[in-house]
């Protein structure tokens, strides 16, 4: 299969690890993998914050460059929901909206695509650790993720996956609400982290960066020694 | 005064900071989710009900008209006065005349939001009428003079040693570590009032219009007291309350008493009809129905965000809601708090006074998945983002979106920030979480992630 792969500006930026896991993986599976460069990020922030004008001028090119696409794979549930979910709505009674409702099938987040689409849960992959997950809130509300990633944890040797209290309770990252309401954004992030520790987990696993971002920059600031990391990266280890 | 964002804030500060708050509203819903999860194993599909009721007050929304004037119409015909109320301000006179009217010196009201809403309680003790709440939360929450600090729970972040407190202060009675004895002791304090009162004054749960019926749905059993012992009795009522049948409660009171507070049932459920018919040995003399709009009907207009009207106030929103979880009910200054207090309280008063209770949201959902009549919230709550902003767009915002998209959409720009960024890491570290840092909101309690030495795009391109 020939698959556009989406790498978000932040994990392009922060995150390239992520990335470059997600097309080891799929070029192992024997598919044929393309990034495009000129597309980097969905738009999300602006319309998060009510700049939908604005987000248009980011998504319209990510518009035209996907159409021409068979299969996009996106590396964050969020930015997932962005371009399935929010495209539709965001771009309704404009010229881009039957662009904006073709995409929308065509566009899979990561742990989804494996399990559900090419029916992939074992990949071969080692990490000895024992592991929690945390849900990121778009992936798991807005696209219905909840099994895929679990189902891909379950297959990799030697990890040990324990659930934690609440793992479908928002991390409080939420994009710009970080910046704009840190006291509640930081409360959310410290409850979530103690969540994660009475798991005894040596890391925290998510589908989505932006969620892990904001958890390991607690993590890190409070010294824990608990570490994150995303699910690809796990997936690709052997 | 200082705006209503700023006072938000400021609280939100300090209550977020406060652990022993923290521990008590997370242990409190931890307890309700519990017992919320075992009742919804009373439905036999939990899902089919959300949507039948859901279907139910779509039906009911969007043929108010009919319903409401059915409602009234059957209501009159047993001799109950119907009054209809456009303003806060038009329901407190309204109510103060019916009261003013019958000589009343003393009032007892059960639970009602409504009420609440219009700073009822407020008026008629500025009018010189002593007010007794009966309902055992509120009458906590009105002898610490604050408003409920939750829909459902109103005086849920109190502990039983602040409510022994309180009681010792404000009653005289002795301190005590029992629920039971606390309630006594509330118990005694309210049955001298309820056969003193003159008026009792109710909200409704539901008002059913086939019958012309309020539904009351309570546990302690105050509101079927403040309704059957004074001669007068008021309800007033949110015009969205309405349900087209009487069946429809065989839903609907099974559904609030499971989202609101993890029961199968509530523990009275009661309807009232009518005042005292002939031949009918109990009930109140004269029965009056308060129909509050309050802009209601605005939101009725709003073909995106009508389906707010759906509520039914069951507060299973706030519960799941990790921000009212973290900030509390008060921090919000707002009659209804909690997702359902941020979607509706923009259009009841005001978008831009209070749109930061929308943008006061990690968007995560939580809501929506919980609501019992699929209320649309946290995509309500986008909505409201942008109608702020295409209202009264802040010019940094934009300017920062704009420059963004500009940035963005220019792979050799976009490349040069990156490398920009990288060269000005080690600058950053050095003015990190002070006054000059510009992502302190960020940084004064977080760490950011260290810039990799290349990214994602530069490996993909030299690979």
């Amino acid at each position: 299969m020939r698959i556009t792969l989406f790498i978000p500006c932040f994990v392009d930026s922060l995150y390239p690890n992520v990335g470059m896991s997600m097309v080891k993986i799929l070029e192992k599976l024997g598919h044929q993998v393309e990034c495009p460069e000129e597309i980097a990020c969905c738009g999300q922030p602006a319309f998060n914050s009510g700049y939908w004008e604005e987000s248009r001028a980011v998504a319209e090119p990510v518009l035209a460059r996907l159409r021409q696409s068979e299969v996009v794979v996106i590396a964050s549930g969020s930015c997932g929901a962005m371009l399935k979910v929010f495209y539709p709505q965001m771009f309704a009674k404009t010229e881009w909206a039957e662009a904006a409702n073709e995409l929308s099938p065509k566009v899979w987040e990561f742990s989804d695509f494996l399990v559900s689409k090419l029916g992939v849960t074992d990949l071969g992959a080692k990490f000895p650790a024992k592991v929690t997950f945390h849900d990121g809130c778009h992936g798991l509300r807005e696209l219905g993720i909840k099994k895929a990633p679990r189902m891909l944890l379950e297959k990799v040797s030697g990890l040990e996956l324990v659930e934690m209290p609440d793992a479908e309770t928002c991390c409080g990252f939420g994009g710009t609400f970080a910046a704009k309401f840190p006291m509640i954004s930081t409360a959310m992030g410290e409850v979530k982290c103690s969540n994660a520790q009475t798991t005894g987990a040596d890391y925290i696993v998510s589908n989505d960066s932006s969620c892990l971002m904001h958890v390991q920059g607690l993590l890190s600031r409070q010294q824990s020694p608990i570490k994150t990391i995303h699910l690809a990266e796990i997936l690709a280890n052997s | 005064m200082k705006a209503f964002v700023e006072e938000f804030k400021e609280q939100a500060r300090v209550i977020t900071r406060d652990l022993r708050h923290r521990g008590l509203i997370q242990t409190a819903l931890r307890k309700y989710e519990v017992a919320r999860d075992r009742r919804k194993g009373a439905f036999g599909n939990w899902q089919m009900a959300r949507q039948a009721a859901a279907e139910i007050k779509y039906e009911a929304i969007n043929h108010l008209d009919t319903y409401l004037a059915e409602f009234a119409d059957k209501l009159m015909d047993r001799g109950t006065q119907v009054h209809w109320a456009t303003t806060p301000a038009q329901a407190r006179e309204i109510i103060l005349g019916i009261i003013k009217s019958k000589n009343a010196k003393s009032i007892i009201k059960s639970k009602a939001m409504t009420a609440e809403e219009i700073h009822l309680n407020d008026a008629m003790e500025k009018a010189g009428y002593e007010v007794v709440e009966s309902d055992l939360g509120e009458f906590i929450v009105q002898l610490r003079r604050e408003p409920p600090y939750h829909i459902v729970f109103p005086a849920m972040h109190l502990t039983r040693d602040d409510i022994s407190a309180l009681f010792e202060k404000e009653l005289g009675s002795a301190p005590t570590r029992e629920p039971e004895e606390l309630t006594m002791i509330a118990r005694r304090a309210l049955r001298k009032k309820y056969i003193t009162a003159d008026v009792g004054i109710t909200g409704a749960n539901f008002a059913i219009a086939e019958t012309g019926m309020i539904s009351i749905t309570e546990n302690e059993g105050n509101a079927r007291l403040t309704a059957a012992l004074p001669k007068t009795m008021i309800t007033l009522v949110g015009i969205e309350k309405v349900l087209p049948k009487l069946e429809d409660l065989a839903l609907f009171l099974p559904m609030l008493a499971t989202a609101g507070a993890g029961q199968t049932l509530t523990g009275y459920n009661t309807m009232y009809g009518g005042p005292r018919q002939k031949g009918e040995i109990d009930g109140p003399e004269e029965f009056h129905v308060v129909l509050l709009d309050n802009r209601r009907t605005e939101l009725l207009a709003d073909p995106e965000q009508r389906d707010a009207l759906h509520c039914i106030r069951c507060g299973a929103c706030l519960n799941v809601c990790p921000i009212f979880k973290n900030v509390g009910g008060h921090t919000y200054g707002t009659t209804y708090s909690g997702p359902i207090g941020s979607v509706i309280t923009p259009h009841l008063r005001g978008l831009q006074d209070w749109k930061h209770l929308s943008n006061a949201s990690s968007l995560c959902g939580a809501c929506t998945e919980t609501c019992p009549v699929k209320i649309d919230l946290h995509h309500h709550l986008l909505q409201n983002r942008r109608n702020a902003s295409e209202q009264e767009p802040s010019a940094l915002e934009r300017f920062a979106y704009k420059g963004f998209a500009f940035l963005i959409n220019r792979p050799g720009l976009y490349q040069f920030a990156k490398e920009m960024g990288r060269l000005l890491e080690p600058l950053h570290k050095m003015v990190k979480g002070s006054k000059l840092d510009p992502a302190r909101s960020w940084t004064s309690t977080r760490d950011l992630p260290s810039m990799p030495s290349q990214s994602f795009k530069e490996w993909w391109r030299n690979r």
